[in-house]
């Protein structure tokens, strides 16, 4: 092979790298993700499973609706009512947001921003929020 | 019988009064502190029209008025309050000179020209603010008020050029350690995004009246212009009003009643 000598080993140290991760990894327990649940409620707008897959886009659904089109109640698939409000619905059951939203953000490293400008709770005493040292950025 | 009818009067007196207590509201008034968490049965009665505007009775304002309206518009939007360049308004106050440079007032009334004027946004009907911003951040509503989307603003400041009427600030640093007076329900800002009055559509989808409208105690007329019936049109149609900067072309919907 045409400089067989240097394609060679540095195929096997490319390879070796990208696989380091699996490797590294592999005798791990398994990614888990434990939450604080709400005491007061037993339900979130929507099942379990769809908040899991899709809380995002709900999120950013409710942003346009709010912001862009002032619709501000949201009906779910059993048709209950909720004000559209990240702060005043979402944060008024999911009380400490370190125990919950960060328990899973700040391990994938995911940082969204909502904090900067949302408060964390309806209840929060004053203008800057309480910091969490766990908290994932923002 | 005498005794059960005594009796009967001062249950139902006594009912009356608890009912009354009940409606005291005046005992815990800082103004959106007090507030309820909104649900979804709240925005069963917004109030909605077709052009909102406002008519400020300009005889009635002196700098207290225009402080106690701010405090209110204020404190229900966590606006910090910041001294210097770096200041951040929704609602505030100027004289004659600095709200209607067009006119070019000379030999004006005493009261006229002393007078504190009330400023905010305008809600133009033709905004400049909207047409100069790159993103759309600041759009206009089917009911007339300009509004903004702090989630889209890149903070270039297009608009606060474009803006006649200086109604925009923009944070230069985190307002949240500048805030006086707290409100949990509403959300702050953050760095680098402009902001400016709403018009309190938050409250009107609630179908209450916006703060600075509560706070002024009937100095501001706030209603639908579209509407020959309501309270805006009736007072237009009574008093001669002015409009700030109109050769600016961008039709403001707050009406100055001289």
């Amino acid at each position: 092979m045409y400089q067989g000598k240097y394609i060679i080993p540095g195929l096997i140290v490319f390879v070796a790298l990208v696989l380091f991760p699996f490797v590294f990894n592999a005798g791990s327990a398994p990614f888990e993700v434990k939450l604080d649940l709400p005491k007061n409620a037993s339900e979130c707008i929507e099942a379990k499973e769809v908040m899991r897959a899709r809380h995002m886009q709900i999120l950013d659904e409710w942003r346009d609706k709010v912001v862009r089109q002032g619709i501000h109640v949201y009906e779910n698939s059993k048709g209950q009512k909720f004000d559209i409000s990240l702060t005043n619905t979402c944060m008024e059951c999911h009380t400490d947001k370190a125990k919950f939203c960060d328990r899973c953000h700040t391990p994938v490293g995911v940082s969204p921003y909502c904090w900067d400008c949302h408060n964390l709770s309806p209840k929060q005493a004053g203008p800057i929020p309480p910091v969490s040292q766990e908290a994932g950025g923002h | 019988m005498k005794s059960n009818r005594r009796r009967f009067m001062k249950l139902a007196a006594v009912s009356a009064l608890g009912l009354g207590a009940g409606r005291i509201g005046f005992l815990g008034d800082a103004p959106a502190a007090a507030m309820d968490i909104p649900s979804a049965a709240d925005y069963n009665a917004p109030m909605e029209a077709k052009h909102w505007a406002m008519a400020i009775d300009t005889t009635r304002f002196n700098q207290e008025l225009v402080d106690a309206c701010a405090k209110a518009c204020h404190t229900q939007h966590n606006v910090p309050t910041i001294p210097g360049k770096k200041g951040v308004k929704w609602f505030w106050g100027a004289n004659f000179e600095e709200s209607f440079p067009t006119e070019h007032g000379n030999f004006l009334p005493g009261d006229v020209e002393h007078r504190t004027y009330p400023l905010l946004c305008n809600q133009c009907e033709v905004p400049m603010c909207v047409r100069v911003c790159p993103t759309q951040a600041t759009f206009k509503r089917a009911d007339g008020i300009v509004m903004m989307d702090f989630h889209r603003c890149i903070g270039c400041r297009y608009c606060m050029a474009g803006c006649p009427f200086g109604a925009r600030s923009f944070n230069f640093q985190d307002p949240r350690p500048f805030i006086k007076d707290f409100n949990p329900l509403f959300p702050t800002r953050t760095r680098g995004v402009v902001e400016k009055c709403n018009f309190c559509a938050e409250l009107l989808a609630l179908g209450k009246m916006p703060a600075c409208v509560e706070a002024s105690g009937g100095a501001l007329i706030f209603g639908d212009l579209e509407d020959p019936e309501s309270d805006i049109r009736k007072i237009l149609r009574e008093r001669f009003a002015l409009r700030r900067k109109p050769d600016a072309g961008t039709g403001p919907s707050v009406y100055y009643l001289m």
